[in-house]
Parts: structure tokens; sequence; C-alpha cells
């Protein structure tokens, strides 16, 4: 398979992850079996994590509750933002952590039953983590749109059956 | 006296003996169809990239809804120029080798009727989009179809365009990538036509608005780009298909600064500009455009494999197309005609297609059908014409 052929496998298997393996052979010109094999390796070697589902929680009557967490931290001397970052990762509760440029150093993304449990689990538990300083909580409202795919009701195909 | 029937002779000879397309007799059959999978569209399946769109409407919130110059706006003739010569090592002059016109098409329409004199002919490589004969005949000359064929992946033998001039013969269209076939000229069969263009002293009008829409790995040969051919091409291309702004109707003529005063007198006659929002939406296009095209192209390539691989399974024999985004299977096989094969898979299993032979007379026992549709679409177009196919 070449890098072209891998990339375009990655990209597809993103946005598609139950396409069928034969299909994706035809579509990326390659043998049948590379397919499922290729996957394997890049399973095996840490670039694929996993296959999921894209959901729109907002259409259930119980979803789950997302907030955006702005956190401050005094870095460690020797582990800088690491070690309070692994800290913060390791509670089920944290749905993504990164370290990010601007006003604050890093953006949890806390994810639970409702307001109330997410809002304790920020007094209660990433508050009062040795290192941070000062949080601020943003809960989603609504999501217009994630992982590059609209939420919003979808797009008419417009065009006219039949043009030259 | 029945009051709706019009007098007669009224119309133009040459308007009234215009066939009109033959696509025109599927369009209306489609339309009193419900569930219609369509393979027979000539536009892609993406919407037109946000910041092109909104570039548009940025200048209409600025107020910029006047004229602009006849040739187009500068900035996007002087970036049209920089796009040719990055892509191709050619350069052209922004300022007298450069007209944005309303499509291609009307960019071949005001050619035509720059170049021609009445009687003179036209060489038209065929099976092509269904405007070429018709801009050649509007301007009182005379087309004469050149055939090619499925064994030659549809590229136009020398010896057949050679056969085909005559002393009256002014210049040759050709389309690479081609609609209807997706066929890509290889770089041997242009520079044919090109000595042959050298020999009889022909203009090359070239349509490359698939230039952009090319799977192959030799790269897109420019036919003004080849030794010289600059100075007797007119090179043809436009947003619609790569951009995916088809409603836009922004294209470009490139060409010999006497042929493009030419056309602009004819231009600023009839159309006086392009849109003035429409050629800003280009200009972004060409901006910032290049990484959304990208991404079409890879996603059209998959869907062309996925499409050529069905058409072959299902024993439609489909060559490989490496440029736009159109097969052109043969349903010979079938023992139906291209006509009577679109007719009956629309009717019977709802996937619209388009018979061959609307294309020229070459392009009969074939069926055009695009991939520029999604790939569920796709999937279960394939369904249906193996059903339908079991059922002939």
């Amino acid at each position: 398979m070449t890098e072209h052929q891998r990339l375009e496998l990655l990209r597809a298997i993103e946005t598609e992850p139950l396409v069928d393996h034969a299909e994706l052979a035809v579509r990326l010109g390659v043998e049948a079996g590379e397919v499922g094999a290729e996957l394997a390796s890049l399973e095996e070697a840490g670039v694929i994590k996993g296959y999921r589902a894209l959901i729109d929680w907002d259409r259930l009557q119980t979803g789950a509750v997302h907030a955006f967490v702005d956190v401050h931290v005094n870095p460690e001397a020797e582990a800088g933002f690491d070690a309070i970052a692994r800290r913060i990762a390791r509670f089920e509760e944290v749905h993504s952590l990164h370290l990010v440029s601007g006003g604050r150093d890093l953006l949890v993304v806390v994810r639970g039953q409702d307001f109330k449990e997410v809002a304790l689990f920020v007094a209660e538990k990433l508050a009062p983590i040795q290192g941070v300083t000062r949080t601020t909580t943003s809960f989603v409202l609504r999501t217009y749109k994630t992982e590059g795919t609209a939420l919003l009701s979808a797009t008419e195909d417009t065009r006219l059956a039949i043009a030259p | 006296m029945n009051p709706t029937s019009p007098p007669t002779g009224r119309i133009s000879r040459v308007v009234a003996d215009l066939a009109p397309s033959a696509i025109r007799r599927f369009f209306d059959l489609v339309a009193q169809t419900e569930g219609v999978i369509s393979l027979g569209v000539g536009e892609p399946d993406f919407a037109t990239p946000w910041s092109f769109s909104s570039a548009a409407i940025g200048s209409l919130e600025a107020g910029r809804t006047t004229y602009t110059s006849n040739q187009g706006l500068l900035s996007l003739r002087r970036g049209i120029v920089a796009h040719i010569q990055r892509l191709y090592d050619l350069l052209y002059d922004p300022t007298d080798e450069v007209l944005v016109t309303i499509g291609v098409s009307e960019g071949l329409d005001i050619a035509c009727r720059a170049l021609l004199n009445p009687g003179d002919e036209v060489v038209i490589v065929e099976p092509c989009f269904v405007s070429y004969q018709a801009a050649v005949r509007l301007a009182h000359a005379v087309p004469v179809p050149v055939a090619t064929h499925a064994a030659d992946a549809f590229n136009p033998r020398a010896a057949d365009v050679a056969a085909a001039i005559t002393p009256r013969t002014r210049a040759i269209m050709v389309c690479s990538p081609s609609n209807p076939t997706g066929a890509v000229y290889s770089r041997a069969c242009l520079e044919g036509i090109a000595r042959l263009a050298a020999a009889h002293d022909l203009l090359v009008l070239s349509d490359e608005i698939y230039d952009q829409l090319y799977y192959g790995t030799e790269g897109h040969t420019c036919f003004a780009a080849l030794p010289g051919m600059r100075e007797r091409t007119i090179y043809f291309n436009g947003f619609s298909k790569a951009y995916a702004m088809t409603g836009w109707r922004i294209g470009y003529a490139c060409g010999p600064a006497d042929i493009i005063a030419a056309m602009t007198k004819i231009h600023q006659y009839t159309v006086m500009c392009a849109p003035t929002a429409s050629q800003e939406a280009a200009l972004e296009a060409l901006r910032r455009g290049e990484p959304r095209v990208a991404e079409m192209v890879r996603s059209y390539d998959q869907r062309r494999r996925l499409l050529v691989d069905g058409f072959n399974r299902l024993g439609l024999d489909c060559f490989e197309p490496l440029g736009a985004f159109y097969t052109f299977p043969s349903v010979a096989r079938t023992g139906l005609s291209d006509e009577e094969f679109c007719e009956r898979l629309l009717v019977e299993r709802k996937v619209a297609t388009v018979p061959g032979s609307a294309f020229g007379a070459c392009g009969a026992g074939h069926i055009r059908a695009t991939y520029a549709t999604g790939l569920p679409q796709l999937r279960e177009a394939l369904e249906r014409i193996e059903r339908f196919l079991q059922s002939l």
C-alpha cells in the first residue's frame, strides 16, 4: 500500500468505520485482503485507537451533558504540564484534555449525565487538584457541528436530475 | 386556426434546424418519476466551499454590485494567469490575453462567432459536450465530427482527424479530460493533433474544464503548453467543475490577444461582463480553494473506482476513465440500444443515466453515468442496475 493509499484508508475509516472492506479495497485500488491487513497493522502501531459512532445526543431525552472547562495551572518544575494533565486525564468524567495556547493552560471537556453532576465534578474533583489555580466552566447548550459534521438538518440535493 | 400555434418562418433557419439537446427528453422523463437515483448530472454533488460563497456575500455587503471591466476583474484575471503559470508553466498577459466568461459555454460560443465565417468547418472530436455542435452551427459554420472508440480509450486517432480536415477547416475542438467519456487524451495523441494543426494552419479550441479532476499519474497535458501551440490555441477553463461552482457561471478563455479582443467585442455587446459577485467568489476559489479541490478529487477518485468496478462486475464493459467525473460503459451486451437501456432503467428501476448517443453518433451503445454523487447512492444505483440486468 502506498503512503497516499494509507492516508486515504485512514480518511475513509475515520468517517465510515463500518465500511465494507472489499468495497474499500476497490475504492483505493488495492487487493481485497490488503485493507484488513493494513488496518490491523495500523491498530497494532497505535495509529488507529478505535472505531466510533457519531451521535447527536441532543436528539435524545436523556443524553449526555458536556462542558468545556478552562483550567489554569502552575506547571511543576520538572514535569511541566504533563504530570498535572495525567492526574486530570485519569478521571472517567474527562472526555478530552488538551494543552492549549491563549489565556488558559488546559482545555478539559467534561462529560456527565446532567449539569449538576458536571458542575460538582469540577468543584469537587478538578478544582482541588494540586497545581490547579482557577477553572471556568462553559456548558454546551447545543452542538451545531462536531467532528467536521454539521448536526443541523441535512441540505437537499437541488441539482437537476439530468444535466449536460 | 389553432390560436396557440405560432406563425411559421419567424425563427431563423439555423435555430429552427438546431436539434434540441437529446438530454432534454430524459430530463422530462425523470421529472415525472419519484425516488430516482440520478447518475445523470453533469455537476458536482458537493456544495460550493463556504469560503468562496462568503467572499461573494462579503462583496455584496461591501456594495460591489456594479459592472466590472468587460474582460472581468483584473485581480481575477491576474489570479487565473498565475494559476495557469503554476500548473503548466504557460504565461498569459492578464491585460489582453484573458477573458472572464459566463462559463465555458459562453466562451465557446463567442469564440466560434469571433472566428468562423459561414461555411467554415470545425472538426469536433466526439462524443462531446452537447453544445459544441450547436455553437458551431449558430456561427453559420459546419461541424465535422470525428468518431472515437472504446478500444482506443476514446482517444482520437490522428488519421481520423486528418481525414476530417478539408480546405474549409478552420479549427479543431478538443476536450480532455472528456465529457461524456471521462477519457484523458494521451500526450502523444494531443501532439498528433498539434502537428495537424500546425501543418494545416488551424486553430485549436481546447476545453480543459476538467483539468484538475484527473486521476492518472502523468499529469494533465495542457494543449496550449505544447510546443508551438500557444499562438494557435484558445484555452477554455472555468470554476464550475473542480471548485463545485456550476451555478456561479464563471469560466475564462485565454489565447492570442487578437482573438481575445475579438471575443471581448461580442462579450461586451451580449453580456457586458460576468456577474461581479461570482467573480469575487472565483477569486477566493483561486486564493484558498486548493485544499478543497484536493479533498473533492480524492473523493471522486474512490467513487470512480467503485463505479467502474461495479459496471465491469455486472458485465457492462467500462474502460477506466482517468478524468472528469464520468464513466462511459458499454451496454451493447444487453442487446438494447443506449436509449432503450436508459429509458427502461429509469422507468423500471429508477436510475437516471444519459444515452451515449446524446453526445454524438459514436457514443451509441454506451451510457454516461456520473460518479459525482454520494457513495450510498452509488451503491444503491449499482444494486438497482444489477436487478435490472437480471430482469432482461
